[in-house]
């Protein structure tokens, strides 16, 4: 196992007292050579994890232990051997994007000697050979972040976390930097990347843990997930209001789980729609049918929406 | 290679180093140019304007005893402020440390990098009104090729106390409480412009616990002759202030990175 996590706890106190446990009794198990999404709404816990990975927050309770490593104890060991990307742009924006490599290059105890190949490799892995002398402040958006990327990457890590990578960014760099991830993943490096994007975690995960309130709540592959939660197939209604809640309750009377989407009701599990219910179900509503995806799994479990 | 990461690592302080290095290659000119231009300025209006009133005190030229002075003043402004606000920025508004604790790096390790940094730069630029005083007519004894030894020792602690003070601020204002309530009575109790004796009695016990007037006598002693057992005495009180410094400024930056 990369990373294991056991009824992992931290909880935060505010400036009025009240506490509240960001993590909550978290259990994770990441395997070797895999890529898990940690996938979950804002304020669900995912960077305060990966911050206790790195021993930058310290557990209440609970045991971590990161590449055979136990954190905090053998923290700075664990660190050698994982990249971190995080959520938070926190270049040296007064440095180039050389600079910058080269600063972690050292940090992360490249040889000297093998420092300018790891920089010019990193470098050449986010597309910024030809940027490589322009500051870090002069980059665009998604130059920024696949800097960050490369940053992380700029010691060969055999463990990357990765917080919400693709946050904010236009959909041509973010497919840029999933096609980084695939082929870091490809090449056999364990990731954790956290992501309250769907479509990321189904496109990129082997394996997902949805996390809700500082606990996981689901694990299984984006597949397994969704036969199990969501079944096959949905039907989304639209109609008025009234409409909408006589579809929820026939749905139910069948045993059939909704989730509402704005204007929209979904059926799920629509595949097990009984004839005798279809022709009252369908009654003139416009009707979407589609695939289940990762999306409604996490509505379903959770009651929370995500993007 | 990275098998056995000891407690304490040159690494992360060289990684530190190189990231200044490389920012200093930038605005060395304007810093040396600072550096030399502001002293002139106080040996012209002090030595000269307040010299041809005074012209001899505590037994030297006015000029010479001001210009041994600032060179105490420099190495206060150029350590503590840096210290101050630098890490305060980057740990704030860049989040620059967030980034270095997340590779094998642990805070005390940054403190040092931060801290050896700015004491270095400090202790060699303050030597700077020694040379412009040259230019002033001082002759100084052997002893001055020790003035960076003391200057950097001072500015250690200085870039400590500067690094503790941006881990106790609640914002980048609150500096100006620091500034003047702390930084301006060091600054004028220390015999820097005026000896400590002609100050009031009750203020003697004052300076013998300001870290700069240890600073200021150890720089006048090094450049007029040694006095060996009061000399000893004032490195060890910078000793224990940069000791004493290390301590909070580490447990500071380490309360305010890691939660
Ligand atoms: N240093 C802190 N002090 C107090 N509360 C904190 C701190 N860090 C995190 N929290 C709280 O812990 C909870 C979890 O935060 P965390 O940043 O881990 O969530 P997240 O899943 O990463 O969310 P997002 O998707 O918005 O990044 C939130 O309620 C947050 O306000
Ligand atoms: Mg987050």
């Amino acid at each position: 196992m990369a990373i294991v996590l056991r009824d992992v706890v931290k909880r935060y106190t505010d400036r009025d007292g009240t506490s509240i446990a960001a993590v909550d009794g978290l259990t994770l198990e990441v395997p070797d050579g895999v890529c898990l999404g940690l996938l979950g709404p804002n304020g669900a816990g995912k960077s305060t994890t990966m911050r206790l990975l790195t021993a930058q927050s310290r557990a209440d309770e609970g045991t971590i232990n990161v590449l055979g490593h136990d954190i905090p104890r053998e923290a700075k060991q664990a660190r050698a051997l994982m990249g971190v990307v995080p959520q938070t742009d926190n270049l040296d924006e007064e440095l180039t994007a050389r600079q910058n490599l080269e600063v972690f290059a050292r940090l992360y105890r490249v040889p000297r000697a093998g420092v300018r190949a790891a920089v010019d490799r990193a470098l050449e892995i986010a597309h910024l050979t030809g940027r490589a002398d322009a500051r870090a402040d002069k980059l665009s958006g998604g130059m920024r972040r696949r800097l960050l990327v490369a940053r992380g990457l700029v010691h060969s890590p055999r463990l990357v976390l990765l917080d919400e990578p693709t946050v904010g960014l236009d959909p041509q760099v973010r497919a840029d930097l999933w096609g980084l991830i695939a082929a870091l993943r490809a090449s056999g490096v364990t990731v954790l990347m956290s992501t309250h994007y769907i479509e990321e975690a189904e496109r990129l995960a082997d394996t997902c843990a949805l996390m809700s309130r500082g606990r996981v709540i689901a694990t299984g592959s984006p597949a397994e997930l969704i036969a199990d939660h969501a079944g096959d197939r949905v039907e989304e209604h639209e109609g008025p209001p009234e409409r909408l809640a006589e579809v929820e309750g026939l749905a139910h009377r069948a045993g059939l789980p909704t989730r509402r989407t704005g204007p929209t009701v979904s059926v799920l599990r629509a595949e097990r729609i009984p004839p005798s219910l279809a022709d009252n179900l369908a009654n003139g509503d416009r009707v979407v049918r589609r695939a289940a995806n990762l999306e409604d799994v996490f509505v379903m479990l959770t009651g929370e929406t995500v993007d | 290679m990275t098998d056995h990461l000891k407690v304490f690592e040159w690494a992360p302080v060289r990684g530190v180093w190189r990231r200044e290095l490389a920012l200093f290659r930038r605005y060395w000119a304007s810093s040396s140019f600072a550096s030399i231009i502001e002293p002139t300025i106080y040996l012209l209006a002090f030595g000269f304007g307040f010299g041809s009133l005074v012209g001899h005190v505590a037994g030297y030229r006015y000029v010479d005893f001001v210009g041994t002075g600032v060179v105490a003043t420099a190495t206060l402004f150029t350590s503590v402020f840096p210290g101050m606000f630098n890490t305060y920025i980057r740990r704030t508004y860049q989040h620059s440390y967030d980034a270095v604790l997340a590779a094998p790096v642990d805070v005390h390790e940054v403190v040092a990098g931060e801290a050896s940094w700015i004491a270095v730069k400090s202790g060699v630029y303050s030597c700077a009104p020694i040379l412009v005083s040259l230019a002033f007519g001082l002759r100084p004894h052997a002893g001055v090729v020790a003035v960076p030894i003391f200057t950097v020792l001072t500015a250690s602690g200085f870039a400590l106390f500067g690094i503790w003070a941006s881990t106790v601020v609640p914002s980048i204002n609150s500096f100006d409480y620091i500034i003047s309530g702390v930084l301006a009575p060091l600054f004028l109790v220390a015999g820097t412009f005026f000896p400590i004796s002609g100050l009031p009695h009750w203020a003697h016990p004052i300076a013998h616990v300001n870290p700069l007037y240890h600073c200021v006598e150890l720089v006048r002693h090094a450049v007029f002759g040694f006095h060996p057992l009061a000399d000893l005495g004032h490195v060890g009180a910078l000793l224990v202030f940069a000791a004493l410094m290390w301590f909070l400024a580490v447990r500071g930056m380490r309360r305010r990175l890691i939660d």
